[in-house]
């Protein structure tokens, strides 16, 4: 028993040691912030947080629940921050004290697919649609052969394949579709999840990659950051300005064009020279009071270091190890803009 | 003072489960109230409109309802093949040898293994020969899902069946012996009427342990929120729709989700006390 209480002393002492008594790189005492959130940034945050964590001493936990999760968390006052794949909307933004939406990376959604003999498949937006709508079913359909006149195409049916759970990843497709198909945005409109009319569905991007990994003429929507890291082939998707562009950063970055000084903005279909037409922000989102469930000004301060550590040149040029792509200029320089706003008991934070 | 002391903890302790477990149906309760409300008991189970699109919002339980039933029976009917031998095996022919210990031991073992390992051999192993025979295109879908939903529910029927069937009496088999019954007339004779309860409240609580399963079936039913209308097409059960959209779900969808975890809640633990009434009823034979 002695030796039990003991241990129990010896285990408190650790563990308080751990979160006391250290200084960070600035000279504040140093605090553990919490985040939850999407899952869609869940590499490059883990990367980053480890690295902030090593560089300025205040620990990062991030819990990749989801967007969705995540917001909630932050409307229930148990985070510092959350992550989102889609920006807040206008009513979603009434329903909470007011945020700010800090941008961190660049990413996209990649159409995969499983054609043997195929290496490379041209697509466009409205055949896209037509596909998922079910209204192309068969590979060698004539729009399909227009688009790739070189391509020998099976006359195969079409098995598309879409997310069964909640994502940013569904949202960020439909979006797109939305905006070039009237159809689809009439019939199945767009969100986290939608009711596709055809195919297969598939727990999260490994399921999706799965199933078309393993099954002949599929073809799925899947997170530009897992696509790449797998050997999987992914199709060039037409722009709006008619380009037919290959997903990689530098084509994902050249999607951000106009940005507005919330940033909240969607740049699927962004008509920009080499822009790939499926990209994507993701966000982190804060209270723009700061002074909520009882936080302290450290809490706060940390969590505004954070941030400003992620717009970072050194940490926006590590994205693309992990997959993703760099913001752009503008949308770094609206969001130091947007941090200056954040308060704490209506005192500005940073000076 | 100190048996005093033992007596307070022990009841301290068994009353802290019964008030989780009312917990539980307490807040299931509580927070599937408003999908009840918005879209009437009878009718939330009974409708098959399960759409997303804000302003639309329309929440109907049956496609999974309909998904779980299909699968779980197909399950049970898949897995009598295989577990009813097993138990005849273990229970009657081989008894006591050294081949149905180890028969034994190894399908206890198949109720060790976990789900997601169940999944995985789904995915890569069963669905390439599914579509290889052309059974469904796709791979994936309510007959795959049942196939291997069978397998995992095999051990806890076979395990429970043999256990009933070593309790018929042999002085009942030696007289069916002695009258020169034959192996096959004795079980179907003897072993049988007098082990049938058991073996069926076995196979009730192989049910159970199918309608809750959410990991391998959600890896092989292809999730698609639609009512059944074939046994190779894609679908969705209660289970595994929970577990896909409760990430990104708020307001009307999660009190939706919810009220579905809560119907699954009843069905199976109704189901769970039928077994363990039969089997009450089994032992006292």
């Amino acid at each position: 028993m002695k030796k039990m209480y003991a241990f129990a002393a010896a285990l408190l002492a650790l563990t308080l040691g751990a979160c006391s008594g250290q200084k960070t790189a600035n000279g504040r005492e140093s605090v553990e912030l919490t985040g939850a959130g999407a899952t869609f940034p869940l590499p490059f945050y883990t990367m980053t947080f480890d690295n902030y964590n090593a560089a300025h001493g205040d620990k990062v936990s991030y819990g990749g629940i989801g967007s969705g999760g995540g917001v909630r968390n932050l409307k229930d006052g148990i985070v510092d921050f959350c992550g989102s794949d889609a920006f807040l909307s206008d009513e979603e933004m009434k329903e909470m004290k007011p945020v700010v939406h800090v941008p961190t990376c660049m990413g996209a959604v990649v159409l995969a697919y499983n054609l043997p003999g195929v290496e490379k498949l041209n697509l466009s937006g409205d055949v896209i649609a037509d596909i998922f709508a079910g209204k192309i079913t068969k590979w060698d359909d004539a729009r399909l052969k227009e688009l790739n006149p070189d391509v020998k195409l099976p006359s195969q049916n079409i098995m598309p394949v879409y997310r069964s759970d909640g994502s940013g990843t569904t949202f960020i497709f439909t979006d797109y579709l939305s905006k070039v198909s009237e159809n689809w945005k009439t019939n199945y409109g767009s969100g986290k999840s939608v009711n596709f009319p055809v195919g297969q569905a598939a727990k999260g991007n490994p399921g999706v990659a799965g199933i078309i990994g393993n099954t002949q003429y599929t073809i799925g929507y899947i997170g530009s950051e897992y696509a790449f890291a797998q050997k999987i082939a992914y199709a060039n998707v037409k722009n709006k300005r008619g380009e037919m562009i290959t997903p990689s950063t530098e084509s994902i970055s050249a999607a951000a064009g106009e940005i507005p000084q919330d940033t909240r903005c969607s740049i699927t279909d962004a008509d920009a020279a080499g822009a790939y037409p499926i990209s994507c922000f993701t966000w982190l989102i804060i209270y723009q009071e700061q002074n909520y469930s009882n936080r302290s000004l450290e809490q706060a301060q940390a969590t505004l270091d954070l941030l400003q550590y992620m717009l970072t040149d050194s940490v926006q040029q590590t994205t693309a190890t992990v997959h993703y792509a760099p913001l752009p200029k503008k949308a770094v320089e609206l969001s130091r803009q947007n941090l200056k706003t954040v308060t704490y008991n209506g005192q500005a934070i940073l000076k | 003072m100190q048996d005093k002391i033992f007596r307070t903890i022990l009841i301290l302790s068994a009353i802290i489960i019964p008030i989780i477990g009312g917990g539980i149906i307490y807040s299931l309760t509580e927070d599937a109230s408003s999908a009840f409300e918005e879209f009437g008991f009878w009718n939330f189970i009974f409708s098959d409109d399960w759409n997303y699109t804000p302003g639309k919002e329309s929440y109907g339980a049956l496609p999974f309802i309909t998904g779980t039933l299909l699968t779980t029976f197909l399950a049970l009917i898949f897995c009598i093949p295989f577990s009813l031998p097993v138990a005849l095996f273990v229970g009657e022919y081989f008894r006591g040898t050294k081949i149905a210990t180890a028969l034994s031991t190894v399908t206890d073992l198949l109720a060790g293994i976990p789900s997601i390992i169940y999944g995985l051999w789904g995915f890569y192993a069963l669905r390439p020969i599914f579509m290889e025979l052309e059974i469904s295109p796709q791979g994936s879908g309510i007959l795959t899902a049942a196939f291997v939903l069978a397998i995992m529910i095999v051990p806890y029927a076979a395990s429970l069946s043999s256990e009933f069937i070593k309790m018929v009496p042999s002085e009942l088999k030696e007289g069916a012996y002695a009258m020169g019954a034959t192996r096959a007339e004795v079980i179907r004779r003897v072993v049988f009427p007098m082990a049938g309860s058991g073996v069926f409240s076995a196979y009730i609580l192989a049910i159970g342990r199918a309608l809750g399963e959410t990991m391998t079936v959600t890896m092989l039913i292809g999730n698609t929120n639609q009512v059944p209308d074939s046994l190779t097409t894609t679908g969705n059960t209660m289970a595994s729709i929970i577990a896909n959209q409760f990430g990104e779900a708020d307001g009307l969808k999660l009190s939706s989700l919810i009220a579905i975890g809560l119907i699954l809640f009843l069905i199976t633990a109704i189901i769970n006390m039928i077994g363990k009434i039969l089997i009450r009823r089994a032992q006292h034979v």
